[in-house]
């Protein structure tokens, strides 16, 4: 089987506009997540990660006319562009364009600006998208909770293994909207303060806002590469909103995944997990990686840096699990005090500097979806 | 895609303009003057389907719990049925009513069916499938990416069996085409016999 490789990356964030200044950020223990004032709290406001509009529509405007564009376009556009940047001789006839969103421009409906009603659907961000740098394939949009991100992943490798196309720029993003707030804030499922994943003192989860991108290809480049070797989602069918306390379709999506990777959970090393805060999220993820044998396997969350940033965040962090393999370094889980959860996990507390190969990426979302993602390092000479 | 040539649109199910059709058949109409609310009610009495979490489902679940539970009566499938769904509004319709709550008091039980991929949750629920499941979004019935995603889930043993279609809902208008693959049935699984099964109905 051909390899599957995952080339440029950005990602668009209240941590920086580039991957390189997110890591740096990441490294640096910066946290994207502020105090942001919302009428909706008796406390008067909620602990987010929200970009900047105004230092947005600044780097924006490189591209285009910031006040043509939604926040999200923008953020998208964005990403987009820093791929393309970096390869000039892709063939925007022949690649796929492969867009992941749970709600897109759905902040239109609180306040419009100048925009059309129209453009607050998903099929208009495709469009958008796909004139703006002229893709000749009709856009794949894939809305699927919290694993879209990734899903867009495994989706562009299964169509290029099956030889619809070589190449294909997978693209995710969602902003915090009042919409979805409120909507989580109904849950009961917002922290009071900063998220804290896998923690005793754990509230629930914090929102966040990006965008991110990366090319999924079958041409070779030279060097260390990072390939995607193994993919794998399962439902739950256990319940729509709640995880099953047996982590069951975690669990089979991570058996799946391994099983195509041809790889034992002994051999992974590092583990990218969810760990959205939830009291009953993270203890889910807990009992699968244990069922599994991944309990002694380094393990964080990137949601006390980016807050959950939905159908953005398993893409933002699969590109930060490709750095890590190539970085040989395991990032910690920030805000990360003791062990909250009924299995052992291990926690990775400090940067680490560690020879890397392998790394399995893991989402769960409503709809009782779970997503396992494998990469593998290889070296093209 | 060789491989594709042993699939088969095994069984098809079509809901559009107050008609339910099996396999080109119709099995159910209703005046035209009844709407989604009255409608989705009236079917699930007639064809007993006894799942009383359905009256708490939003009408895209609904009308998703609906035609999956016509399509799979009395067919062999296994867990690892995947889903391969799609429409053009996402969660439109029950977006609006989250918003319209927004002014007031928000509830978690409408939030919660914001997301188009939660009709997969509750079909995955019904009929126990711990299977792969996607939902897409598109302009219109894109019977090739139908076609194509399924295939890649069929020939790389991702899934046994494929539950694939069109699932649209906005502004109380319907318009539904599910069909299961697999490799039993005499409907090859071509776009073709996918485009031609999802038009010709209720036109």
């Amino acid at each position: 089987m051909m390899d599957i490789l995952l080339q440029e990356d950005s990602i668009i964030s209240p941590l920086g506009f580039s991957t390189s200044e997110n890591i740096n950020a990441i490294k640096a223990g910066n946290s994207g997540l502020q105090f942001h004032a919302n009428s909706r709290f008796q406390n008067g406001g909620f602990y987010a990660g929200i970009i900047d509009p105004t230092f947005l529509a600044d780097e924006f405007s490189a591209l285009g006319d910031a006040k043509k564009f939604t926040k999200l376009e923008q953020m998208m556009l964005l990403a987009i562009q820093s791929v393309l940047n970096n390869n000039k001789q892709i063939d925007l006839k022949t690649t796929a364009l492969i867009i992941s969103s749970t709600k897109g421009n759905i902040n239109l409906w609180d306040n419009p600006q100048n925009f059309s009603e129209d453009r607050a659907s998903l099929n208009s961000l495709g469009k958008i998208i796909q004139n703006f740098f002229g893709f000749e394939l009709q856009p794949i949009i894939v809305s699927n909770a919290c694993i879209s991100g990734g899903l867009a992943v495994a989706i562009a490798k299964r169509f290029i293994q099956a030889g619809k196309f070589d190449n294909a720029v997978v693209v995710a993003g969602d902003l915090v909207s009042d919409f979805v707030t409120s909507g989580f804030q109904s849950f009961q499922a917002l922290s009071n303060s900063l998220c804290r994943p896998f923690s005793k003192t754990r509230d629930g989860i914090s929102l966040g806002e990006a965008a991110a991108a990366v090319l999924v290809s079958s041409e070779i480049t030279k060097g260390d590469n990072i390939a995607l070797i193994g993919d794998a989602s399962a439902n739950d069918a256990n319940h729509i909103s709640g995880p099953s306390r047996t982590g069951e379709g975690l669990y089979k999506s991570i058996q799946q995944g391994l099983k195509e990777a041809q790889l034992s959970a002994s051999e992974i090393d590092y583990l990218s997990a969810h760990g959205t805060a939830t009291v009953f999220n993270d203890e889910m993820e807990a009992v699968a990686f244990n069922r599994a044998g991944l309990n002694h396997v380094p393990i964080n969350s990137f949601k006390g840096f980016y807050g959950h940033t939905l159908g953005a965040s398993a893409l933002i962090e699969t590109i930060l699990a490709k750095h890590s393999l190539l970085n040989n370094e395991l990032y910690p889980s920030l805000n990360f005090e003791e062990l909250g959860v009924s299995k052992p996990i291990n926690i990775i507390q400090n940067l680490v500097k560690k020879e890397l190969q392998t790394a399995l990426k893991t989402a769960s979302g409503f709809g009782g979806c779970n997503l396992a993602l494998i990469l593998k390092k290889i070296n093209n000479g | 895609m060789d491989k594709a040539r042993n699939l088969f649109i095994t069984n098809s199910i079509r809901i559009k303009n107050e008609k339910i059709s099996l396999k080109k058949e119709t099995i159910l109409s209703f005046d035209k003057e009844v709407g989604f609310s009255q409608f989705s009610k009236d079917a699930y009495k007639i064809l007993e389907l006894k799942y009383p979490k359905y009256h708490k489902m939003d009408s895209l679940c609904k009308l998703g719990i609906l035609s999956s539970h016509i399509l799979l009566l009395n067919q062999e499938i296994d867990a690892d049925t995947a889903l391969v769904f799609s429409n053009s509004s996402s969660s439109h319709d029950i977006d609006l009513k989250h918003k319209q709550s927004m002014e007031n008091i928000v509830s978690p039980a409408v939030f919660v069916y914001t997301l188009p991929n939660i009709v997969l949750g509750e079909i995955s629920i019904k009929h126990k499938l711990q299977s792969e499941n996607v939902f897409f979004v598109e302009d219109k019935f894109n019977a090739e990416l139908l076609l194509d995603y399924s295939e890649t889930l069929l020939n790389s043993g991702k899934a046994s069996n494929v539950v694939c279609g069109w699932l649209e809902l906005k502004n109380d208008q319907y318009d539904v085409f599910l069909c299961l693959v697999s490799k039993n049935g005499e409907i090859p699984f071509t776009k073709e016999n996918l485009e031609e099964l999802y038009g010709i109905e209720n036109e």
